[in-house]
Protein backbone atom coordinates (compact mmCIF):
# COMPACT_ATOMS: atom_id res chain seq x y z
CA UNK A 1 0.00 0.00 0.00
CA UNK A 2 1.60 3.32 -0.88
CA UNK A 3 1.34 6.50 0.90
CA UNK A 4 -1.04 7.84 -0.57
CA UNK A 5 -3.83 4.92 -0.08
CA UNK A 6 -2.45 4.49 3.49
CA UNK A 7 -3.59 7.69 4.22
CA UNK A 8 -6.60 8.14 2.53
CA UNK A 9 -7.97 4.89 3.19
CA UNK A 10 -11.50 4.21 2.65
CA UNK A 11 -12.51 4.18 5.70
CA UNK A 12 -11.26 8.05 6.80
CA UNK A 13 -13.28 8.93 3.44
CA UNK A 14 -16.26 7.48 4.91
CA UNK A 15 -16.19 9.06 8.18
CA UNK A 16 -15.62 12.26 6.55
CA UNK A 17 -18.29 12.03 3.68
CA UNK A 18 -20.59 10.65 6.40
CA UNK A 19 -19.78 11.25 9.87
CA UNK A 20 -20.98 9.81 12.95
CA UNK A 21 -22.87 11.91 15.71
CA UNK A 22 -22.79 15.17 13.35
CA UNK A 23 -24.72 18.07 15.04
CA UNK A 24 -25.54 19.65 18.57
CA UNK A 25 -26.85 18.56 21.63
CA UNK A 26 -28.69 21.38 23.33
CA UNK A 27 -28.40 21.92 27.12
CA UNK A 28 -25.70 19.78 26.84
CA UNK A 29 -23.67 18.15 30.43
CA UNK A 30 -20.86 18.92 28.93
CA UNK A 31 -18.96 21.03 26.10
CA UNK A 32 -15.84 23.10 24.39
CA UNK A 33 -14.10 23.60 21.25
CA UNK A 34 -11.19 24.12 19.72
CA UNK A 35 -9.14 24.45 16.39
CA UNK A 36 -6.09 24.15 14.67
CA UNK A 37 -4.80 27.00 14.18
CA UNK A 38 -2.20 25.90 11.22
CA UNK A 39 -5.11 23.85 9.47
CA UNK A 40 -8.16 26.24 10.02
CA UNK A 41 -9.75 22.90 11.56
CA UNK A 42 -12.83 23.70 13.68
CA UNK A 43 -14.48 21.21 16.22
CA UNK A 44 -17.14 21.63 18.90
CA UNK A 45 -18.15 18.82 21.02
CA UNK A 46 -21.34 18.01 22.83
CA UNK A 47 -21.85 15.34 25.52
CA UNK A 48 -24.67 13.95 27.25
CA UNK A 49 -24.38 11.97 30.99
CA UNK A 50 -26.93 9.36 31.95
CA UNK A 51 -28.42 9.32 35.20
CA UNK A 52 -25.27 8.43 37.00
CA UNK A 53 -23.61 11.72 35.86
CA UNK A 54 -21.17 9.60 34.54
CA UNK A 55 -22.05 7.50 31.22
CA UNK A 56 -21.36 9.30 28.19
CA UNK A 57 -24.86 8.59 26.90
CA UNK A 58 -24.64 10.48 23.92
CA UNK A 59 -21.97 12.58 22.25
CA UNK A 60 -22.29 14.91 18.90
CA UNK A 61 -19.65 17.22 16.83
CA UNK A 62 -19.70 20.15 14.97
CA UNK A 63 -16.64 20.96 12.57
CA UNK A 64 -15.06 21.77 9.73
CA UNK A 65 -11.61 20.89 8.37
CA UNK A 66 -9.36 18.55 6.62
CA UNK A 67 -10.98 15.25 6.04
CA UNK A 68 -8.27 13.95 8.79
CA UNK A 69 -9.61 15.90 11.50
CA UNK A 70 -13.02 15.27 10.99
CA UNK A 71 -12.78 11.76 10.43
CA UNK A 72 -10.90 11.19 13.24
CA UNK A 73 -13.45 13.40 15.46
CA UNK A 74 -16.61 11.08 13.94
CA UNK A 75 -14.51 7.69 14.76
CA UNK A 76 -13.81 9.17 18.58
CA UNK A 77 -17.68 9.60 18.84
CA UNK A 78 -18.27 5.83 18.39
CA UNK A 79 -15.63 5.21 20.33
CA UNK A 80 -16.53 6.59 23.54
CA UNK A 81 -20.32 6.26 23.22
CA UNK A 82 -21.42 4.56 26.60
CA UNK A 83 -17.73 4.74 28.27
CA UNK A 84 -17.24 6.34 31.68
CA UNK A 85 -16.89 9.99 31.57
CA UNK A 86 -13.49 9.14 34.22
CA UNK A 87 -12.24 6.86 31.93
CA UNK A 88 -12.45 9.00 28.29
CA UNK A 89 -10.87 11.70 30.03
CA UNK A 90 -8.01 10.07 30.54
CA UNK A 91 -8.51 8.20 27.09
CA UNK A 92 -4.45 7.37 25.51
CA UNK A 93 -4.05 9.41 22.63
CA UNK A 94 -2.69 5.97 21.01
CA UNK A 95 -5.82 3.90 21.04
CA UNK A 96 -7.35 6.86 19.19
CA UNK A 97 -4.84 6.90 16.39
CA UNK A 98 -4.91 3.24 16.27
CA UNK A 99 -8.51 3.79 15.12
CA UNK A 100 -7.41 6.00 12.81
CA UNK A 101 -4.48 3.31 11.64
CA UNK A 102 -2.84 6.00 9.27
CA UNK A 103 0.75 7.18 9.40
CA UNK A 104 0.24 10.81 10.12
CA UNK A 105 3.39 13.38 9.66
CA UNK A 106 3.92 15.80 12.88
CA UNK A 107 1.63 18.60 11.45
CA UNK A 108 -1.47 16.15 10.19
CA UNK A 109 -1.05 14.21 13.86
CA UNK A 110 -2.54 17.95 15.10
CA UNK A 111 -5.10 17.38 12.65
CA UNK A 112 -6.19 13.80 14.13
CA UNK A 113 -5.88 14.93 17.74
CA UNK A 114 -8.02 18.26 18.02
CA UNK A 115 -11.50 16.10 18.52
CA UNK A 116 -9.87 13.99 21.12
CA UNK A 117 -8.25 17.01 22.99
CA UNK A 118 -11.34 18.81 22.75
CA UNK A 119 -13.43 16.16 24.36
CA UNK A 120 -11.39 16.09 26.82
CA UNK A 121 -11.22 19.45 27.41
CA UNK A 122 -15.10 19.06 28.04
CA UNK A 123 -15.10 16.51 30.27
CA UNK A 124 -12.53 18.12 32.79
CA UNK A 125 -14.85 21.39 32.60
CA UNK A 126 -17.83 19.29 33.45
CA UNK A 127 -16.03 17.38 35.92
CA UNK A 128 -13.99 20.31 37.38
CA UNK A 129 -10.58 18.35 37.11
CA UNK A 130 -6.93 19.78 35.58
CA UNK A 131 -6.37 18.88 31.87
CA UNK A 132 -3.74 16.07 32.23
CA UNK A 133 -0.14 17.07 31.49
CA UNK A 134 -0.32 15.14 28.00
CA UNK A 135 -0.47 17.58 25.21
CA UNK A 136 3.14 17.70 23.93
CA UNK A 137 3.04 17.84 20.61
CA UNK A 138 -0.48 19.58 20.32
CA UNK A 139 0.28 22.42 21.93
CA UNK A 140 -0.26 24.37 19.19
CA UNK A 141 -4.30 23.65 19.21
CA UNK A 142 -6.40 26.40 21.10
CA UNK A 143 -9.21 24.45 23.09
CA UNK A 144 -11.76 26.46 25.62
CA UNK B 1 0.48 46.17 -18.54
CA UNK B 2 1.35 44.91 -21.68
CA UNK B 3 4.63 42.77 -22.00
CA UNK B 4 6.24 44.07 -24.60
CA UNK B 5 9.50 42.08 -25.05
CA UNK B 6 11.32 40.22 -27.30
CA UNK B 7 13.13 38.41 -24.92
CA UNK B 8 11.41 35.43 -24.53
CA UNK B 9 12.39 33.22 -21.04
CA UNK B 10 14.17 29.52 -21.16
CA UNK B 11 12.65 28.51 -18.44
CA UNK B 12 13.76 24.87 -18.96
CA UNK B 13 17.93 26.40 -19.82
CA UNK B 14 17.37 28.10 -16.42
CA UNK B 15 16.62 25.08 -14.33
CA UNK B 16 20.27 24.12 -14.49
CA UNK B 17 20.76 26.95 -12.56
CA UNK B 18 18.80 25.53 -9.32
CA UNK B 19 19.88 22.18 -8.54
CA UNK B 20 17.26 21.36 -5.66
CA UNK B 21 14.65 21.39 -9.04
CA UNK B 22 16.71 17.87 -9.96
CA UNK B 23 15.77 16.36 -6.52
CA UNK B 24 13.00 14.24 -6.69
CA UNK B 25 10.47 14.45 -3.60
CA UNK B 26 8.97 11.26 -2.06
CA UNK B 27 10.17 9.37 -5.06
CA UNK B 28 8.71 11.79 -7.18
CA UNK B 29 10.28 14.32 -9.93
CA UNK B 30 9.85 17.96 -7.82
CA UNK B 31 7.47 20.28 -9.19
CA UNK B 32 7.86 23.12 -7.14
CA UNK B 33 4.40 25.35 -7.40
CA UNK B 34 4.75 27.52 -4.29
CA UNK B 35 7.26 30.32 -4.84
CA UNK B 36 5.54 32.90 -3.12
CA UNK B 37 5.96 31.08 -0.67
CA UNK B 38 9.42 31.03 -0.96
CA UNK B 39 11.72 30.69 -3.94
CA UNK B 40 14.42 28.15 -4.89
CA UNK B 41 18.11 29.67 -5.48
CA UNK B 42 20.38 29.61 -8.59
CA UNK B 43 23.57 28.57 -7.81
CA UNK B 44 24.82 32.15 -8.71
CA UNK B 45 23.36 33.42 -5.64
CA UNK B 46 24.70 30.59 -3.44
CA UNK B 47 28.43 30.95 -5.23
CA UNK B 48 28.46 34.28 -4.38
CA UNK B 49 27.50 34.27 -0.81
CA UNK B 50 30.13 31.08 -0.61
CA UNK B 51 33.12 33.25 -2.09
CA UNK B 52 32.03 36.16 -0.44
CA UNK B 53 32.59 34.48 3.09
CA UNK B 54 35.43 32.61 1.42
CA UNK B 55 37.36 35.96 0.28
CA UNK B 56 35.93 38.94 1.59
CA UNK B 57 34.57 38.07 5.14
CA UNK B 58 34.65 39.93 8.47
CA UNK B 59 32.78 42.32 9.74
CA UNK B 60 31.46 45.81 7.80
CA UNK B 61 32.08 48.84 8.81
CA UNK B 62 34.64 48.94 11.51
CA UNK B 63 37.63 46.87 10.72
CA UNK B 64 40.60 48.40 9.67
CA UNK B 65 42.48 45.62 7.51
CA UNK B 66 42.07 44.52 4.35
CA UNK B 67 39.30 41.82 4.68
CA UNK B 68 37.10 44.32 6.61
CA UNK B 69 37.40 47.02 3.51
CA UNK B 70 36.57 44.48 0.98
CA UNK B 71 33.61 43.27 2.98
CA UNK B 72 32.65 46.79 3.78
CA UNK B 73 32.21 47.36 0.01
CA UNK B 74 30.53 44.01 -0.93
CA UNK B 75 27.35 44.93 1.90
CA UNK B 76 27.72 48.52 0.53
CA UNK B 77 27.88 47.08 -3.59
CA UNK B 78 24.99 45.18 -2.72
CA UNK B 79 23.25 48.27 -1.27
CA UNK B 80 23.95 50.18 -4.76
CA UNK B 81 22.34 47.26 -6.82
CA UNK B 82 19.20 47.46 -4.81
CA UNK B 83 18.89 51.61 -5.30
CA UNK B 84 19.19 50.64 -8.99
CA UNK B 85 16.98 48.11 -8.41
CA UNK B 86 14.80 49.91 -7.07
CA UNK B 87 15.83 53.31 -9.02
CA UNK B 88 15.75 55.53 -5.42
CA UNK B 89 17.93 58.51 -5.60
CA UNK B 90 20.28 57.61 -3.02
CA UNK B 91 21.81 54.49 -1.37
CA UNK B 92 21.31 56.49 2.10
CA UNK B 93 17.37 55.40 1.45
CA UNK B 94 18.02 51.73 1.18
CA UNK B 95 17.95 50.06 4.72
CA UNK B 96 18.59 46.46 4.72
CA UNK B 97 16.68 44.51 7.12
CA UNK B 98 15.95 40.69 8.08
CA UNK B 99 12.95 40.72 6.21
CA UNK B 100 10.28 42.51 5.03
CA UNK B 101 8.25 41.85 8.43
CA UNK B 102 11.26 44.15 10.13
CA UNK B 103 10.58 46.54 7.57
CA UNK B 104 7.61 47.16 8.02
CA UNK B 105 7.65 46.74 11.66
CA UNK B 106 10.28 49.46 11.71
CA UNK B 107 8.00 52.17 10.04
CA UNK B 108 5.11 51.17 11.95
CA UNK B 109 7.21 51.69 15.52
CA UNK B 110 9.97 54.43 13.97
CA UNK B 111 7.15 56.48 12.12
CA UNK B 112 4.15 55.64 14.27
CA UNK B 113 5.38 55.92 17.40
CA UNK B 114 5.84 59.89 16.72
CA UNK B 115 3.10 60.42 14.43
CA UNK B 116 -0.02 58.67 15.20
CA UNK B 117 -2.48 59.48 17.95
CA UNK B 118 -6.33 60.27 18.68
CA UNK B 119 -8.39 61.37 15.53
CA UNK B 120 -6.05 59.99 12.90
CA UNK B 121 -6.95 57.17 10.85
CA UNK B 122 -4.46 54.18 9.80
CA UNK B 123 -5.87 52.75 6.70
CA UNK B 124 -4.63 48.95 5.50
CA UNK B 125 -6.30 46.89 3.45
CA UNK B 126 -8.95 43.68 3.49
CA UNK B 127 -5.69 42.02 1.31
CA UNK B 128 -3.01 42.95 3.22
CA UNK B 129 -0.29 40.41 4.25
CA UNK B 130 -0.35 40.29 8.24
CA UNK B 131 2.89 41.50 8.03
CA UNK B 132 1.31 45.23 6.70
CA UNK B 133 -2.11 44.99 8.60
CA UNK B 134 -0.78 43.97 12.62
CA UNK B 135 2.34 46.32 12.90
CA UNK B 136 -0.47 49.01 12.45
CA UNK B 137 -3.69 47.83 13.75
CA UNK B 138 -1.29 47.36 17.04
CA UNK B 139 0.29 50.88 16.57
CA UNK B 140 -2.66 52.79 16.30
CA UNK B 141 -3.98 50.80 19.07
CA UNK B 142 -0.55 52.28 21.55
CA UNK B 143 -1.07 55.41 19.71
CA UNK B 144 -5.14 55.84 20.09
CA UNK B 145 -5.38 56.03 16.17
CA UNK B 146 -8.04 54.25 14.37
CA UNK B 147 -7.57 51.50 12.24
CA UNK B 148 -9.60 51.20 9.53
CA UNK B 149 -9.52 48.73 6.28
CA UNK B 150 -9.91 49.25 2.44
CA UNK B 151 -12.40 46.50 1.67
CA UNK B 152 -11.99 44.00 -1.12
CA UNK B 153 -15.04 42.80 -3.48
CA UNK B 154 -15.44 38.82 -3.91
CA UNK B 155 -12.94 38.87 -6.46
CA UNK B 156 -10.11 40.12 -4.14
CA UNK B 157 -9.88 43.40 -5.55
CA UNK B 158 -10.21 46.36 -3.69
CA UNK B 159 -12.86 48.69 -3.14
CA UNK B 160 -11.13 52.42 -4.05
CA UNK B 161 -14.73 54.07 -3.91
CA UNK B 162 -14.60 53.27 -0.08
CA UNK B 163 -11.24 55.50 0.13
CA UNK B 164 -13.43 58.72 0.55
CA UNK B 165 -16.06 57.56 3.38
CA UNK B 166 -12.87 56.19 5.45
CA UNK B 167 -11.55 59.83 4.81
CA UNK B 168 -14.73 61.17 6.41
CA UNK B 169 -13.95 59.26 9.70
CA UNK B 170 -10.87 60.95 10.67
CA UNK B 171 -7.34 62.82 9.25
CA UNK B 172 -5.57 59.44 7.27
CA UNK B 173 -2.27 59.68 8.52
CA UNK B 174 -1.21 56.06 7.19
CA UNK B 175 -2.15 53.60 4.21
CA UNK B 176 -0.90 50.76 4.33
CA UNK B 177 -1.00 48.30 0.98
CA UNK B 178 0.40 45.51 -0.70
CA UNK B 179 1.77 46.02 -4.08
CA UNK B 180 0.58 41.95 -5.44
CA UNK B 181 -1.82 40.14 -2.83
CA UNK B 182 0.35 37.12 -1.83
CA UNK B 183 -3.07 34.98 -1.45
CA UNK B 184 -4.55 35.34 -4.67
CA UNK B 185 -1.94 37.45 -6.77
CA UNK B 186 -4.21 40.21 -7.13
CA UNK B 187 -2.13 43.77 -8.40
CA UNK B 188 -3.03 46.82 -6.67
CA UNK B 189 -3.48 50.06 -8.53
CA UNK B 190 -0.67 51.28 -5.84
CA UNK B 191 0.32 54.60 -8.13
CA UNK B 192 -3.46 55.66 -7.68
CA UNK B 193 -3.86 54.99 -4.12
CA UNK B 194 -0.82 56.56 -2.66
CA UNK B 195 -1.83 59.55 -4.99
CA UNK B 196 -4.76 59.37 -2.83
CA UNK B 197 -2.87 59.37 0.67
CA UNK B 198 -0.56 61.98 -0.71
CA UNK B 199 -4.12 64.17 -1.11
CA UNK B 200 -5.04 63.27 2.27
CA UNK B 201 -1.38 64.32 3.79
CA UNK B 202 -1.15 60.31 4.59
CA UNK B 203 2.39 58.34 3.82
CA UNK B 204 1.74 55.38 1.94
CA UNK B 205 3.30 52.25 2.87
CA UNK B 206 4.15 49.21 0.26
CA UNK B 207 4.76 46.20 0.98
CA UNK B 208 6.22 44.63 -2.34
CA UNK B 209 6.92 41.09 -1.46
CA UNK B 210 5.29 39.14 -3.97
CA UNK B 211 6.23 42.39 -6.62
CA UNK B 212 9.61 42.48 -6.49
CA UNK B 213 10.63 38.91 -7.38
CA UNK B 214 8.58 39.38 -10.63
CA UNK B 215 8.18 42.71 -11.77
CA UNK B 216 10.57 45.78 -12.13
CA UNK B 217 9.49 48.36 -9.33
CA UNK B 218 10.50 52.31 -9.85
CA UNK B 219 10.02 53.87 -5.98
CA UNK B 220 9.90 57.32 -7.74
CA UNK B 221 7.48 56.69 -10.30
CA UNK B 222 5.23 54.54 -7.37
CA UNK B 223 4.51 57.63 -5.74
CA UNK B 224 4.75 55.61 -2.11
CA UNK B 225 6.95 56.79 0.86
CA UNK B 226 8.05 53.02 1.66
CA UNK B 227 8.49 50.16 0.14
CA UNK B 228 9.61 47.10 1.77
CA UNK B 229 10.73 43.55 0.84
CA UNK B 230 12.36 40.36 1.36
CA UNK B 231 15.41 38.45 -0.35
CA UNK B 232 13.91 34.46 0.14
CA UNK B 233 11.40 35.12 -2.47
CA UNK B 234 13.40 36.36 -5.34
CA UNK B 235 16.19 33.82 -5.58
CA UNK B 236 18.19 35.54 -2.63
CA UNK B 237 19.01 34.12 0.41
CA UNK B 238 16.47 33.96 3.74
CA UNK B 239 17.48 36.42 6.01
CA UNK B 240 17.63 39.35 4.59
CA UNK B 241 15.37 42.23 2.96
CA UNK B 242 15.38 45.73 2.35
CA UNK B 243 13.28 49.33 3.25
CA UNK B 244 13.29 51.82 0.89
CA UNK B 245 11.70 55.09 2.19
CA UNK B 246 11.92 58.92 1.58
CA UNK B 247 15.03 60.54 3.32
CA UNK B 248 13.28 63.25 4.35
CA UNK B 249 11.31 60.88 6.51
CA UNK B 250 13.92 58.94 7.02
CA UNK B 251 15.76 61.72 8.94
CA UNK B 252 13.30 62.97 10.66
CA UNK B 253 12.50 59.44 12.33
CA UNK B 254 13.42 57.99 15.29
CA UNK B 255 15.62 54.96 15.27
CA UNK B 256 13.58 51.63 15.80
CA UNK B 257 16.50 48.90 16.94
CA UNK B 258 19.27 50.57 19.20
CA UNK B 259 22.77 49.26 19.66
CA UNK B 260 26.21 49.00 17.89
CA UNK B 261 26.37 50.51 14.46
CA UNK B 262 23.32 52.57 15.21
CA UNK B 263 24.93 55.63 16.81
CA UNK B 264 27.61 58.17 16.36
CA UNK B 265 28.23 58.79 19.97
CA UNK B 266 27.32 57.58 23.11
CA UNK B 267 27.92 58.90 26.70
CA UNK B 268 26.04 58.44 30.06
CA UNK B 269 24.30 61.62 29.74
CA UNK B 270 23.74 61.06 25.97
CA UNK B 271 23.25 58.99 22.52
CA UNK B 272 23.20 60.77 18.97
CA UNK B 273 22.52 58.63 16.21
CA UNK B 274 24.75 57.67 12.65
CA UNK B 275 23.88 58.97 9.73
CA UNK B 276 21.61 57.54 6.91
CA UNK B 277 20.87 54.66 6.29
CA UNK B 278 23.58 52.93 9.23
CA UNK B 279 20.49 54.80 11.50
CA UNK B 280 18.14 51.68 11.16
CA UNK B 281 20.77 49.47 10.93
CA UNK B 282 21.56 48.36 14.42
CA UNK B 283 23.72 45.50 15.32
CA UNK B 284 25.27 43.65 12.95
CA UNK B 285 23.65 43.36 9.79
CA UNK B 286 23.08 40.22 7.43
CA UNK B 287 25.68 41.38 4.87
CA UNK B 288 26.20 37.99 3.59
CA UNK B 289 22.98 37.64 2.73
CA UNK B 290 22.74 40.96 1.33
CA UNK B 291 25.52 40.33 -0.88
CA UNK B 292 23.36 37.32 -2.25
CA UNK B 293 20.40 39.42 -2.24
CA UNK B 294 22.28 41.97 -4.82
CA UNK B 295 23.60 38.52 -6.99
CA UNK B 296 20.15 37.47 -6.86
CA UNK B 297 18.94 41.10 -8.64
CA UNK B 298 21.46 40.55 -10.55
CA UNK B 299 20.55 36.96 -11.80
CA UNK B 300 16.88 38.09 -12.65
CA UNK B 301 17.70 41.32 -14.56
CA UNK B 302 19.97 38.66 -16.71
CA UNK B 303 16.88 36.50 -17.47
CA UNK B 304 14.92 40.05 -17.32
CA UNK B 305 11.68 41.21 -15.92
CA UNK B 306 9.55 41.89 -18.38
CA UNK B 307 10.54 37.93 -19.81
CA UNK B 308 9.77 37.08 -15.99
CA UNK B 309 6.40 38.99 -16.37
CA UNK B 310 5.51 37.47 -19.90
CA UNK B 311 6.50 33.96 -18.71
CA UNK B 312 4.53 34.12 -15.85
CA UNK B 313 1.52 35.41 -17.76
CA UNK B 314 1.61 32.82 -20.08
CA UNK B 315 1.53 29.99 -17.86
CA UNK B 316 -1.33 31.50 -14.97
CA UNK B 317 -3.16 31.76 -18.37
CA UNK B 318 -2.54 27.97 -19.28
CA UNK B 319 -3.32 27.21 -16.01
CA UNK B 320 -6.56 29.11 -15.67
CA UNK B 321 -7.56 27.51 -18.88
CA UNK B 322 -6.85 23.80 -17.38
CA UNK B 323 -8.30 24.25 -14.06
CA UNK B 324 -11.90 25.06 -16.74
CA UNK B 325 -11.40 21.14 -16.56
CA UNK B 326 -12.64 20.64 -13.31
CA UNK B 327 -15.95 22.02 -12.42
CA UNK B 328 -15.14 21.68 -8.54
CA UNK B 329 -12.48 23.90 -8.81
CA UNK B 330 -13.36 27.61 -7.98
CA UNK B 331 -10.56 30.14 -8.67
CA UNK B 332 -10.45 32.62 -6.08
CA UNK B 333 -9.09 36.66 -7.56
CA UNK B 334 -9.27 38.39 -10.41
CA UNK B 335 -8.76 37.99 -14.22
CA UNK B 336 -5.44 37.37 -15.51
CA UNK B 337 -4.85 40.90 -16.35
CA UNK B 338 -5.05 41.80 -13.33
CA UNK B 339 -3.01 39.13 -11.28
CA UNK B 340 0.60 37.69 -10.65
CA UNK B 341 1.67 34.17 -11.17
CA UNK B 342 -0.89 32.82 -8.46
CA UNK B 343 -3.93 30.56 -8.94
CA UNK B 344 -6.00 30.04 -5.01
CA UNK B 345 -8.58 27.91 -5.32
CA UNK B 346 -10.95 26.05 -3.88
CA UNK B 347 -12.20 22.41 -4.51
CA UNK B 348 -15.48 21.56 -3.69
CA UNK B 349 -15.77 19.47 -0.36
CA UNK B 350 -12.12 19.23 0.54
CA UNK B 351 -9.86 21.18 2.82
CA UNK B 352 -7.41 22.58 1.15
CA UNK B 353 -4.96 20.70 3.54
CA UNK B 354 -6.54 17.55 1.77
CA UNK B 355 -5.84 18.83 -1.63
CA UNK B 356 -1.99 19.81 -0.91
CA UNK B 357 -1.45 16.41 1.11
CA UNK B 358 -2.66 14.47 -1.58
CA UNK B 359 -0.93 16.49 -4.76
CA UNK B 360 2.26 16.12 -2.01
CA UNK B 361 2.10 12.38 -3.13
CA UNK B 362 2.99 12.93 -7.30
CA UNK B 363 5.52 15.39 -6.14
CA UNK B 364 3.31 18.78 -6.69
CA UNK B 365 4.44 21.34 -3.94
CA UNK B 366 1.78 23.87 -3.53
CA UNK B 367 0.62 25.72 -0.44
CA UNK B 368 -2.04 25.31 1.54
CA UNK B 369 -3.45 27.53 4.53
CA UNK B 370 -4.11 31.15 5.21
CA UNK B 371 -1.40 32.43 3.91
CA UNK B 372 -1.03 35.01 6.44
CA UNK B 373 -4.17 37.06 5.29
CA UNK B 374 -6.72 35.89 7.18
CA UNK B 375 -8.71 39.13 7.19
CA UNK B 376 -8.89 38.34 3.02
CA UNK B 377 -9.59 34.64 3.71
CA UNK B 378 -12.90 36.26 6.45
CA UNK B 379 -14.02 37.77 3.38
CA UNK B 380 -14.45 35.15 1.10
CA UNK B 381 -15.77 32.99 3.62
CA UNK B 382 -13.19 30.39 3.82
CA UNK B 383 -10.96 28.84 6.09
CA UNK B 384 -8.03 28.46 3.71
CA UNK B 385 -7.92 27.78 0.08
CA UNK B 386 -4.65 26.23 -1.98
CA UNK B 387 -2.31 27.82 -3.79
CA UNK B 388 0.15 27.29 -6.73
CA UNK B 389 2.75 29.87 -7.59
CA UNK B 390 4.74 30.14 -10.33
CA UNK B 391 8.02 31.58 -10.76
CA UNK B 392 10.96 32.24 -13.78
CA UNK B 393 11.75 28.37 -13.61
CA UNK B 394 8.11 26.66 -14.00
CA UNK B 395 7.34 24.83 -16.67
CA UNK B 396 4.07 24.28 -18.57
CA UNK B 397 4.27 20.20 -17.44
CA UNK B 398 4.68 21.27 -13.97
CA UNK B 399 1.08 22.60 -14.28
CA UNK B 400 -0.51 19.31 -16.15
CA UNK B 401 1.23 17.46 -13.06
CA UNK B 402 -0.44 20.13 -10.71
CA UNK B 403 -4.27 19.26 -12.94
CA UNK B 404 -3.56 15.92 -13.01
CA UNK B 405 -3.24 15.59 -9.42
CA UNK B 406 -6.55 17.48 -9.13
CA UNK B 407 -8.52 14.93 -10.94
CA UNK B 408 -7.06 12.62 -8.42
CA UNK B 409 -8.42 14.49 -5.76
CA UNK B 410 -11.64 15.13 -7.06
CA UNK B 411 -12.16 11.48 -7.68
CA UNK B 412 -10.62 10.38 -4.32
CA UNK B 413 -13.75 12.71 -2.25
CA UNK B 414 -15.88 12.04 -5.25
Amino acid sequence: MNEFDAMYREVILDHYKNPRGHGEIEDADAQAEGQNPLCGDEVAIYVEFGPDGETIEDVKFRGRGCAISQAATSMLTEMVKGRSATEVASLPRDELLDEVGIPLTPIRLKCALLGLGVLKVALHKAKGTPLPEEWAGVDELQIS
Amino acid sequence: MAVSSGVKLDARALRADFPILARPMGGKPLAYLDSSNSSQKPRQVMDAEREYYETSYANVHRALYELGEKATAGYEGARETVRAFLNAETTREIVFTRGATEALNLVAYAWGLDNLGPGDLVVATELEHHSNFVPWQFIAGRTGAEFAVVPANEHGELELEALDELAARGTVKVVAVGYVNNSLGTVNPVERIAGWAREQGAITVVDACQAAPHRRIDVQALGADFVAFTGHKMCAPTGIGVLWGRRELFERMSPFGLGGDMIRSVSVEKTTWNELPQKFEAGTPPFAQAVGLAAAIDYLEAAGFEAIEAHERDLLEYTLGRLGELPQVKVWGPPAERRGGIVSFDVAGVHPHDVAQILAYDGVAVRAGHHCTQPLMTRLGVPATTRASFYLYTLPEEIDRFVEGLHRVTKTFA
